[in-house]
């Protein structure tokens, strides 16, 4: 079966309808799967709740059951909208979202496009989610969405630079920017000559994996850097005015980004794909590759989802202070320790 | 203290920069924000109209009524025992709390004194319903500034103290236990050592609390310098409870003047003060409070006495006429009664006063050149009900 995966070589316009037809599937599964059991059965958890019980066995489907009745609900736009930018919003939203997945690789091959730029793509188009943000903000006509949507534009921006700052550090250590490079160069170096476990880069980037987590809460606007869309204090800021299945949208857009910031961050800093003792480039990772991804996946996302659940929120002005003046030093002075050790050692 | 007046003077000199920018800077139009009547940060109707400068606040103006009941004129047409089931109502949180300043004006009218049981097992509940009240409070401060995980957890406590309330009274939240001359009933078997075992827990809430909001940095920066008030400014408008304590005022109602009918005078305890008057000061003060109040129980709990529940009461309750004003120190500050009576069997007139018309009171001055984050948890920090508001 493996050598039958690693033969087939369909034409361009098969392997296209294949790769939309998979990003167009994993993107609303993996929402669920971070909805469910993050917001729902690890937040339950933690908050020494029972969560959903109900709808199917141990509540799992109830974010199908709320999917469902947020597609019956009444599609409403307020009067004073910018009719054409409100509606077009969610989808900007969920588009930057979709087009992070297409350089996330589950094996050699297993990747929708193997772009060699790919990291600094994928944190180029995840930045345009600030676009649909800002446009749901100015087209809701409503001061608290107006809010809302400035305060996300103004932190989506600062935290840009730390993310970026964090991930060359990576990138100066796998000598590389395509995704699948940087998975084979973790899965080929060695800790100081001894190959046995390769060299996932958090051993050595632990700073930039830090900064990338924090950089990530904030472009997720999660707590505690959710000012976007603080509830007890602009009630959801820029999604204020949406219902139905434009919420919906959103929401997904809101748990899939989570999914996709996961698998860049363990695939940049946990080894991606690949496991210790079998080569990045085995065909075994055609079936392996998919689970250990997840896997890592997951556990990133529980770190995220843990802080999200534990801090409180910042102000807006801490966090420019938090992202200019702590943020972006560490990320600098780590990409000056990475390339003197990288030169030296 | 002089770190405070640093703060003093950043506060004021935000507030005129405020002020001055408006319309100068940039030639910018100021912006009026409508918090509420249903906004989360409100936790009930308040409204508040707040004009903003990009996110700074330069002026806001609370505007309450939106609950108003007309309970002062409700109890005109209630005689003396019914009124309890009303005033209830009032801080909903504190239930049993709102009842025993009007019971002790009442039996101050007619002179009559509980028996000691009454009295220690009156000073009990009004302790647990502080614990139940306060501890919420803690929950909702962390709900407002985005730790929601807070605010499951005083969900997840406070139902051990209101399940002891209802098993000792019959009602989760409003009890309506207090009678004039004494208490409804007496306690049910075991009562006391199952209350010693859910103050228990609810110390272990207050570590908690400590660990997880206290100690957090981001709380610390949020709250810490925020919503200052000074003393004389608090006094002046009539801030009275934590919120006072908070800013350095060592005033409390239970020591300083604890009325005939509670043991408050008859046991040890201390009243935790802060000198800082920001909002972290007013937290901080009300989770030392639930402490005190953890203790006050046990130590009650321990030296309770044996007797009857009821002093000797006539069947039908007429008030001699006369006029009284009792306060006790309630979760939110000083509730008073002020009963005037003809010696009827309804009040001729009641005036109630209570701590959180004067906590929304401050909200203007202190919120002068904040943040709108800032306004929440200022709003939060002074803690107030909205019926307590509203009556």
């Amino acid at each position: 079966m493996i050598p039958l995966l690693a033969a087939f070589a369909p034409p361009y316009w098969l392997a296209t309808v294949i790769k939309v037809l998979i990003v167009a599937v994993i993107v609303p599964t993996a929402a669920l799967i971070l909805g469910i059991l993050f917001l729902f059965k690890v937040m339950s958890w933690m908050q020494s709740r029972m969560g959903p019980q109900e709808a199917g066995p141990r509540g799992l489907l109830q974010l199908l059951a709320d999917g469902v009745k947020f597609l019956q609900k009444e599609d409403i736009i307020p009067d004073k909208a910018d009719r054409f930018v409100f509606k077009a919003a969610p989808v900007v939203v969920l588009m930057s979202t979709f087009l992070i997945f297409v350089v996330v690789p589950a094996s050699r091959n297993l990747v929708v496009e193997n772009l060699d730029p790919g990291i600094f793509y994928a944190l180029a188009v995840a930045s345009l989610s600030v676009i649909g943000v800002l446009m749901a903000g100015w087209a809701s006509a409503n001061k608290y969405s107006l809010i809302g949507g400035l305060r996300a534009a103004g932190q989506l921006i600062a935290y840009e630079l730390p993310m970026v700052l964090a991930v060359v550090g990576v990138v100066i250590q796998a000598g590389t920017l395509s995704l699948t490079g940087i998975v084979f160069a973790q899965n080929s170096q060695g800790i100081l000559g001894w190959g046995g476990l390769g060299l996932p880069f958090i051993l050595t980037q632990f700073v930039g994996f830090a900064v990338f987590i924090a950089a990530t809460q904030a472009e997720l606007t999660q707590p505690p850097f959710d000012m976007p869309v603080a509830e007890s204090e602009i009630v959801s800021g820029y999604q204020v005015e949406y219902s139905g299945f434009r919420f919906l949208i959103f929401f997904l857009a809101e748990f899939a980004t989570a999914f996709a910031f996961a698998a860049v961050a363990a695939t940049l800093f946990l080894g991606g794909y690949a496991i210790p003792w079998i080569d990045a480039g085995s065909d075994w990772y055609y079936l392996l590759g998919p689970v250990v991804l997840l896997t890592k996946i997951l556990l990133v996302s529980f770190l995220i989802f843990w802080i999200r659940f534990t801090y409180p929120r910042f102000r807006e002005d801490q966090l420019q202070t938090f992202a200019w003046k702590v943020l972006i030093p560490i990320a600098l002075l780590n990409i000056v320790v990475t390339a003197v050790l990288k030169v030296v050692l | 203290m002089t770190a405070i007046s640093d703060r003093e003077k950043l506060a004021y000199m935000a507030a005129q920069a405020a002020d001055a920018r408006l319309n100068v800077e940039l030639e910018t139009e100021g912006m009026t924000l409508n918090l509420g009547p249903q906004h989360p940060a409100t936790h009930g109707t308040l409204r508040i109209v707040a004009k903003l400068d990009g996110e700074q606040v330069v002026s806001c103006e609370p505007l309450c009524g939106y609950m108003h009941r007309g309970y002062e004129k409700l109890t005109e047409v209630r005689s003396y025992p019914q009124v309890t089931t009303l005033v209830n109502r009032i801080d909903w949180l504190g239930s049993f709390a709102n009842e025993v300043p009007f019971i002790l004006a009442a039996e101050k009218l007619m002179g009559i004194e509980a028996p000691p049981r009454a009295q220690w097992i009156r000073t009990i509940l009004f302790e647990l319903s502080r614990i139940a009240n306060i501890s919420l409070f803690l929950g909702d401060l962390g709900l407002q500034l985005g730790a929601q995980t807070m605010g499951f957890y005083a969900f997840r406590d406070r139902e051990y103290v209101l399940n002891q309330i209802e098993s000792a009274t019959g009602g989760r939240f409003h009890p309506n236990f207090d009678r004039i001359g004494g208490l409804k009933d007496d306690l049910p078997k075991g009562w006391i050592d199952e209350t010693r075992r859910a103050v228990g827990k609810l110390r272990d809430f207050c570590d908690e609390t400590d660990d997880l909001m206290m100690g957090n940095e981001i709380f610390q920066a949020r709250t810490r310098g925020i919503g200052v008030i000074p003393a004389d400014v608090g006094l002046a408008y009539g801030l009275t409870g934590a919120n006072i304590r908070g800013s350095g005022v060592d005033w409390d109602l239970r020591r300083d003047n604890c009325p005939p009918g509670l043991v408050y005078d008859k046991i040890d305890w201390k009243v935790w003060t802060h000198p800082d008057g920001d909002s972290f000061a007013r937290t901080w003060v009300r989770l030392q409070e639930v402490r005190e109040a953890i203790s006050i129980v046990e130590k009650l709990l321990d030296s309770i006495p044996s007797g009857p529940i009821m002093a000797k009461v006539p069947r039908i309750i007429k008030v001699p006429e006369g006029e009284a004003y009792v306060a006790t120190e309630n979760p939110l500050g000083e509730m008073g009664y002020y009963i005037v009576s003809k010696g009827d069997l309804v009040p001729f007139r009641v005036k109630i006063r209570s701590a959180s018309f004067n906590n929304v009171s401050i909200v203007p001055w202190v919120a002068r050149g904040a943040y709108v984050p800032d306004l929440i948890t200022i709003l939060a920090s002074l803690y107030f009900i909205l019926g307590d508001i509203d009556r």
